[in-house]
């Protein structure tokens, strides 16, 4: 490096990072071994030698903040979430995962079933299957708790394979709703003979007249799921019992199939890259980020075309060639967010949710400090 | 929900039950923006039981201030993002139409 004068450099700007550490702040640099700035600097007087405030300004966020909705569909959506620390998208990630809750089938009242499929693992299956009910609309049943109109979904199963008929099998649209609660009358109050016999629920009216279910009936999300098969004789006669359950408690009661994010990566051409070593850039890419644009007089240069599609396989890098042209970048405050839901509720009604419960968290830790 | 070590108030450990990074992780981030905090960091004990202590340090306020007001800042960013969010994801239905919509035409 040739020798500079101090008083021959340039002015580092007031109230501004060099480029080159603004540039390790904000970007991941996917180098052809290992990561480097992979982590983020949050220390609010990391850059006070130069003049820069780190600390958080509300105003600077409700100004660099920005969401934008690439693909939203009834069970799964796209979203990019810009301007927010990862620790956020990660609580929300994780929210969405573990602490939002839906209705799922908890218990499980066999009174016959000769199918092949053991009792247990019928009921684990049963567990699995997304209902579509809103889960807002129900109260977490405590152990004491009587199953009731507003924590309990009741469903009957009720399944005979006749025979000399051929097989049968069992699938999820089998699952009938009692909106009266369950049919099943205990055993213990049998010898009484009360009018009404009592039954493992205590409703005192049915759901049907509970918000709009009667326009909308509960039943499981989707209709083909398999839970058994039966052949000539068997049978399966029982009810679940659904109840509001979170995540972390078991995976059954996970609104999301998935919820994950990546960063967005940043593919930048340091240097041209013309002729016939763009047409082998190109080639390089497994995912197609490069394209090749022609300049005129026959002569033609590598762009960036797709750099969202880039996986980072660093395929580009692998070899000396285009070492010194090609950098992979990841950017810090860019996340691709997606949210696959299974179909209780729709995927962007899961994350207005998911905020309000860290909303929540911190509420209450402000009201246990004061 | 408990507060730890109160001799000197500008520095306790706070001891959250029934939380886990999900809270912990975004404070630690709010906080260590803070100017008057000198040091923040959290840990969890032990993996089976639910809490997490997070410590935290001040240049001389009360540390539980600090702390509410990093609840309080977080609480604002959450609601800004809630709002941007059900904004874009209203432009995007006027604009587009479920996709699923689509599909039928």
């Amino acid at each position: 490096m040739e020798k500079v004068s101090v008083w021959d450099l340039p002015d580092v700007p007031e109230g501004q990072l060099p480029s080159h550490i603004q540039l390790q702040r904000t970007r991941v640099h996917c180098n052809p071994d290992a990561p480097t700035h992979t982590e983020n600097v949050q220390y609010s007087g990391a850059y006070s030698s130069v003049g820069v405030d780190n600390s958080l300004q509300l105003e600077q966020f409700r100004k660099n903040f920005r969401v934008e909705v690439i693909r939203l569909g009834k069970e799964d959506m796209e979203f990019d979430m810009i301007g927010v620390d990862p620790s956020l998208a990660n609580a929300f990630r994780r929210i969405l995962i573990a602490e939002l809750p839906t209705m799922a089938i908890e218990k499980v009242l066999i009174a016959n079933n000769t199918s092949v499929v053991q009792d247990e693992v019928l009921s684990h299956r049963l567990g699995l299957i997304p209902i579509n009910a809103d889960p807002r609309l129900f109260d977490y049943k405590s152990e004491n708790d009587d199953p009731k109109e507003n924590n309990t979904i009741v469903f009957k199963l009720h399944v005979r394979c006749e025979r000399g008929g051929p097989r049968l099998t069992v699938k999820s649209d089998q699952l009938k709703w009692l909106p009266n609660g369950s049919e099943f009358s205990l055993e213990t109050s049998a010898a009484k003979s009360t009018a009404k016999p009592k039954t493992y629920t205590t409703f005192h009216t049915s759901q049907e007249t509970l918000h709009d279910f009667s326009k909308k009936p509960i039943a499981p999300c989707h209709p083909d799921i398999i839970l058994s098969k039966l052949g000539p004789g068997q049978e399966i006669e029982l009810e679940a019992h659904a109840v509001k359950g979170m995540g972390k408690t078991h995976a059954k009661w996970s609104p999301v199939a998935t919820a994950w994010y990546r960063m967005l990566p940043e593919v930048v051409l340091l240097q041209q890259v013309e002729d016939e070593r763009a047409e082998k850039l190109v080639k390089t890419c497994p995912v197609n980020v490069f394209d090749i644009e022609d300049v005129g007089k026959g002569k033609k240069r590598a762009i960036v075309a797709r750099p969202r599609g880039c996986t980072l396989c660093r395929e580009c890098i692998r070899e000396d060639e285009f070492k010194q042209d090609v950098a992979l970048r990841r950017v810090k405050d860019h996340f691709i967010f997606t949210i696959e839901s299974t179909g209780a509720l729709p995927p962007e009604v899961l994350f207005t949710e998911a905020v309000k419960i860290l909303e929540d968290k911190c509420e209450r830790v402000i009201t246990e400090l004061s | 929900m408990e507060q730890g070590t109160v001799e000197d108030p500008s520095a306790s450990t706070f001891t959250l039950t029934e939380e886990d990074h999900t809270l912990a992780n975004s404070l630690r981030f709010s906080l260590n923006q803070d100017p008057r905090v000198t040091f923040c960091g959290y840990s969890i004990p032990h993996p089976s039981e639910a809490r997490v202590n997070v410590r935290l340090q001040t240049t001389g306020d009360p540390a539980s201030e600090v702390l509410r007001d990093s609840c309080q800042d977080l609480m604002l960013m959450c609601q800004h993002i809630r709002g941007t969010f059900d904004q874009a994801v209203l432009d995007f239905t006027n604009e587009k139409g479920l996709e699923d919509m689509d599909i039928k035409k």
